[in-house]
């Protein structure tokens, strides 16, 4: 085996044998769970950069492939590779990972016990990485199902006084969501041309017209309300504020860093490519659901007392940005809503680092006992919260301006079957809604950071002093920082790596 | 020296970085690497100024060639289809008089800030903000397409923000630095709609590429240009305008903006930010002058603008407020001018920009002399502060239009085209614009005897600002007496004149002349006169308070006193009230009590149904399969069981209920 074909094989299942090796480290040394994971989660993101590293940037394709018999009585094959709309993901979920465990050193959640959290941590880690190298509809599936245990136990045992609730909900609604799916799947299967999971295969069957236009509605409506749910789009959404308030702070982080965007790759990946024609159709609905998510997320935001809350329900809004890119069916659109998955990740993932430190120090995450004058009493803490929120509102120079401004410019030239279809106005009336939620975000976000970050710290943080960030905290924010500043005014290190590919997968739509 | 000219933003932004990270260890605080980078901007863009102006008047002098347009330009970033991000630059008159104008205030602010700003607590984030301030206003100026525009657009209305909210530890300040940036953010709807809508028409951000297909008529694909479609963008573009140059009746944050420190309330809210509106319409010049439609939109909002703005500027008792309407009223008349001239708009826009940016720094001075905004507490200042009296009167003049000051002439060449013009915009501009120039006399007049005259009324000695803060008055005191002659509407002089210099294509200066009109001057000059008289009249004796004949005015005091009401509307009833109050409860009440309510009934009801199915197929035993079915609906709902929170037993009925559902339809279709 070469390092071509066996480098994504190596880096997916490092963590999982790593995810062994963490639970077995004798209890009485059980700190050095945290080492060993951290050691573990470096290696996977060295090989992950070198999978960048020696991605051949200029080519379109998949790379770093190999597609050998799985289970071949039911034609199912392990095929991974990896292009340019994958990779900044993959490597995304490590970087995310890594900086998880070393956070950990700083804190893990009651009750603690560093092994099982940081094994489970691990395991989410293949499970993640999985679904963005999986070329085939039973392997993704099966990754896509692996991420469901280690977070739902994450949630449950580290999470917050309402845990089970919220583990509970995250399971069952997701898994809800992944029957259907499961179901889209097999239905494809057996209608396909000549039975096959294979993604790529698929796609071309889908490209050439192969499967009929009341087949695809159906299974389109399938994987779509698998996705949908995981994404989540208004109105499946409600598992995900919950989820998120109680879980631990490095769940949040790889919940909205990286989980989130398996729904909305899956669209990229799957649902469009292999089903053109009911994508088609389903596009204005998309489209419309996602400028109500905008909306209706930053509306939600202007009321929420708690931080971590607020956060939580920023996603939804920003996750309607990337939704109204995939929906216009375009690449420019495809572009963005990469582009917004990337920044999202790492902009989101920074704020539940935040609010989990600021839970630390201030014992408390409602925005009214805070009080305000945090850039008094943790000036650094506030600082970064303060960039980080800017950030998130979508500020130009910073890394969530090209998500949005992309999915905008794309509304406004939906696909060439879109406009043949006679949805031109509604996507152009949609760009318009898109454009004012910005307004709505920028409010609730500022209004936010003038009831934690501005005015007269109340007596008792003054008289506390909290302590400001630490260095493990330096250690695992710093990437995510200079990303966020780095990715505004280098929007190429997305879309140049994304391009290509974008440009050949959305061919099928007249682009 | 356009080759060069990049570094003119460059310096400043990196200037930035390194007080943000190095300043505090400085002697200066930071300070001394501004105001460095800035001295080396500024001699660059005097630079760039000198080499167009000579291309330029080498074209007008010849009558023939090009207006001078350097551009350069790589590729930042692919976006799909072919597109991309450019990072480009065009240097041409408009840019060179913007980064004339913009280095210097701003040279002149970082150096008054030194003894303004000093012993303040963040005095080294102040800097880093002024100069990553200053480095947005200019990429905005010299950009070469709209996306890297909106860019700088939006940082400088960032920037803003954070100096308006720089002393945020009252809530007054941070409240006006929010109410500034949302306002304007508002207003970047338009801006952004706008942008998108040109690039959806032309496929293209690149600004000199739109003008070209315009010029052919043609938009993207070659197919023939959408008038309609340019007209919509353009005038999205307008809300954008009125927004940030703070046109009503979006105009109501620039008032509040004066929270800041008085510095940059002369950089950003009087001098530079707040006409990069008028600098976005005059960019885009070519296609609005192509669009009746647009300019009229102008010729009004601009001709309301500075007539409403210049009568609340009549009750204000804060120096700054005085000041901060006047600067409305007078981005009012740019906006105007350019429903009918490009030279008339930004010839305004540049010597505005002086004497305002002077003007504001005076009352920063007469601020800290009598640690107080508010005119009650001063009097009597032109004894004990002679520099600052001195070169705030220079700038009053130059505001009141007074020939032959600054502000005199570029006034003179709005009213003048909009006489030309005529029909109804250009009327309303003449009269509304002939009128607004007695109020700013008149506010000006009052402003000064307040201030000056008399004796001191406050608490202290009142003592002269530093040099660090009188040298900047003194040297921006100079332009606001003598940039107005730079156009001088002379047919020998032309030729070299600003018109020639800041000209967009030597055809527009050609059939654009700019010339004088004696009776529009006398009519202006007699008005100026009248309104001198009148101040002079009734606020010689220094009335305040109830014995301000501004206050005796009945309901009109009130409405003025109230601003129109528009801060009712805007802050307390849409943001507070219907925003913030209403619908975001709604929508929270939406989600918790209705949507998440369906998904647990779906939930709950289906593991009832999961637990009917159990009690009835396993105790009766009825048939295997069944059996088995039910069994497993067991299992799960025993797992959910345990869970503490008895509402969750739910979903995992639904999961069944769907297989079932969708392997029925399955198999049917």
């Amino acid at each position: 085996m070469t390092w071509e074909e066996s480098a994504i094989t190596l880096t997916v299942l490092l963590p999982l044998l790593g995810a062994v090796a963490v639970a077995l480290v004798p209890k009485r040394n059980e700190d050095y769970a945290k080492t060993l994971a951290l050691l573990i989660s470096i290696g996977g993101f060295a090989l992950s950069l070198a999978i960048l590293v020696g991605y051949d940037w200029g080519a379109r394709g998949l790379q770093y492939q190999l597609n050998v018999g799985w289970i071949e009585a039911a034609g199912i094959n392990y095929h991974v590779a990896i292009d340019g709309i994958s990779l900044p993901l993959f490597v995304l979920s490590y970087l995310l990972t890594m900086l998880c465990a070393i956070y950990s050193f700083h804190h893990i959640e009651e009750p603690g016990r560093p092994r099982a959290f940081l094994s489970l941590m691990l395991l989410l880690q293949t499970g993640m990485a999985g679904c963005f190298i999986a070329f085939d509809l039973v392997l993704f599936f099966v990754f896509w199902e692996l991420v469901l245990v280690p977070m739902y136990f994450m949630i449950g045992i580290w999470g917050g006084p309402n845990r089970q609730y919220a583990a509970i909900k995250f399971f069952l609604y997701t898994l809800l969501g992944s029957v259907f799916m499961l179901v889209a799947f097999l239905a494809i299967y057996f209608t396909a041309p000549e039975r096959t999971f294979d993604i790529v295969a698929l796609q071309q069957f889908g490209a050439a017209g192969e499967f009929a236009a009341g087949f695809q509605r159906w299974a389109f409506l399938g994987i779509f309300l698998g996705l949908a749910i995981k994404v989540p789009m208004w109105p499946f959404h409600t598992w995900l504020p919950d989820a998120h308030t109680e879980a631990p702070t490095v769940g949040s982080v790889l919940l909205a860093g990286i989980l989130l965007k398996m729904g909305t790759y899956g669209f990229v990946r799957i649902a469009l490519p292999v089903l053109p024609d009911a994508a088609v159709e389903y596009a204005p609905l998309i489209g419309i659901l996602a400028v109500i998510a905008i909306i209706y997320g930053a509306l939600c935001c202007l009321a929420q007392s708690d931080l971590k809350r607020l956060i939580a329900f920023s996603s939804v809004g920003h996750m309607g940005f990337v939704m109204l890119g995939i929906a216009t069916l375009t690449p420019i659109g495809i572009n963005a809503a990469i582009f917004g998955m990337v920044a999202h990740g790492v902009i989101t993932g920074m704020l539940f680092f935040l609010s989990g430190t600021i839970k630390d120090r201030y014992h408390t995450r409602t925005i009214a006992e805070l009080g305000g004058g945090m850039l008094k009493t943790t000036p650094r803490l506030g600082f970064l919260l303060g960039l980080t929120a800017i950030a998130s509102l979508g500020l130009p120079g910073l890394a969530g301006f090209w998500g949005e401004i992309l999915a905008l410019l794309a509304a406004f030239n939906p696909a060439p079957e879109l406009v043949e279809a006679g949805w031109l106005t509604l996507f152009r009336v949609l760009m318009v809604f898109g454009a004012i939620g910005t307004v709505l975000t920028a409010g609730y976000f500022l209004w936010m950071m003038q009831r934690v970050l501005m005015g007269e710290p109340p007596q008792r943080w003054v008289d506390a002093k909290p302590q400001d960030v630490g260095s493990i905290e330096w250690g695992a924010w710093a990437p995510l920082v200079v990303l966020t500043v780095a990715l505004g005014p280098l929007p190429f290190l997305i879309t140049a790596v994304t391009d290509a590919d974008v440009n050949a997968i959305m061919t099928a739509f007249g682009g | 020296m356009s080759g060069a000219a990049w570094l003119v933003p460059v310096l400043p932004a990196a200037s930035a970085l390194v007080i943000m990270a190095l300043g505090r260890k400085m002697p200066g605080g930071g300070a001394e690497i501004g105001i460095l980078s800035l001295v080396v901007s500024f001699l660059l863009a005097v630079g760039v100024a000198i080499e167009v102006f000579g291309a330029n008047v080498g074209a007008t002098t010849a009558g023939e060639g090009t207006a001078f347009v350097h551009t350069a330009a790589f590729q930042l970033a692919p976006i799909g289809e072919g597109a991309a991000i450019d990072a480009g630059i065009r240097v041409d008159g408009l840019t060179a008089m913007m980064f004339l104008l913009v280095t210097f205030v701003s040279l002149m602010v970082h150096i008054y800030s030194l003894g303004y700003m000093h012993g303040e607590e963040r005095f080294t984030w102040y800097y880093a903000v002024l100069s990553l301030f200053t480095a947005a206003m200019l990429l905005l100026s010299i950009a070469d397409n709209l996306m890297l525009l909106l860019i700088g657009w939006e940082l400088v209305g960032v920037c803003s923000f954070l100096l308006i909210g720089f002393w945020w530890e009252s809530k007054h300040n941070s409240d006006a630095a929010i109410k500034a940036f949302l306002t304007t953010k508002s207003g970047d709807v338009g801006l952004m709609v706008g942008v998108v809508a040109l690039f959806g028409q032309f496929r293209t951000f690149n600004i000199a590429d739109i003008f070209a297909m315009v010029d052919e008529g043609v938009q993207a694909g070659g197919a023939p240009l959408s008038e309609g479609l340019l007209s919509f963008a353009l005038i999205a573009l307008i809300l954008g305008v009125v927004g940030k140059s703070a046109q009503f009746p979006l105009h109501t944050w620039l008032p509040d903006a004066m929270a800041g420190p008085t510095p940059v309330s002369a950089l950003i809210h009087a001098a530079t930010m707040v006409t990069a509106g008028v600098f976005l319409v005059a960019r885009l010049y070519p296609l609005y002058s192509a669009t009746p439609a647009a300019q009229a939109t102008l010729a009004v909002i601009g001709a309301i603008t500075l007539l409403a703005a210049g009568l609340l500027a009549l009750v204000q008792e804060d120096i700054k407020k005085v000041l901060a309407y006047s600067t409305v009223s007078q981005l009012g008349y740019m906006v105007a001018a350019l429903g009918f001239s490009y030279t008339a708009g930004i010839f305004h826009l540049f010597t505005h920009g002086f004497f305002k940016a002077l003007l504001f720094l005076g009352a920063g001075s007469i601020i800290h002399a009598a640690h107080s905004n508010n005119m009650r507490d001063m009097g009597g200042l032109a004894k004990v502060m002679p520099r600052t009296f001195g070169t705030f009167l220079v700038g009053t003049l130059a505001l009141m239009a007074v020939p032959p000051l600054a502000g005199f002439w570029s006034k003179d060449e709005i009213l003048v085209e909009a006489a030309a013009a005529g029909g109804y915009t250009g009327s309303l501009v003449l009269v509304l614009g002939a009128i607004g120039g007695l109020i700013t006399v008149f506010y000006m007049t009052r402003l000064l005897y307040l201030v000056f005259a008399g004796e001191f009324r406050g608490h202290g000695h009142p003592h002269e600002s530093p040099p660090s803060m009188t040298v900047p008055l003194l040297a921006l005191a100079v332009p606001s007496a003598l940039i107005g002659l730079a156009n001088l509407p002379v047919a020998a002089f032309q030729p070299y004149a600003f018109s020639a210099w800041t000209m967009h294509s030597l055809e527009y200066w050609q059939t654009h002349p700019i010339e004088f009109n004696l009776p529009v001057a006398a009519v202006a000059v007699a008005l100026a006169a009248a309104g001198f008289v009148a101040g002079r009249a009734l606020y010689r004796s220094q009335p305040l308070d109830a014995d301000d004949p501004m206050r005796k005015l009945g309901p009109a005091t009130r409405v003025l006193e109230e601003r129109y009401f528009l801060d009712h509307l805007w802050t307390d009833l849409i943001t507070r009230y219907i925003v913030r109050d209403t619908a975001g409860p709604v929508a929270v009440a939406v989600n918790d009590r209705f949507i998440d309510r369906i998904v647990y009934w779906v939930g709950a009801g289906t593991g009832r149904f999961g637990q009917r199915l159990y009690d009835i197929f396993d105790q009766k035993g009825i048939d295997g399969a069944l059996h088995a079915v039910a069994t497993g609906t067991w299992w799960t709902t025993a797992r959910v069981r345990l869970a503490q929170s008895g509402n969750v037993q739910l979903y995992a009925g639904a999961m069944l209920a769907g297989v079932v559902v969708l392997a029925v339809v399955f198999a049917a279709g």
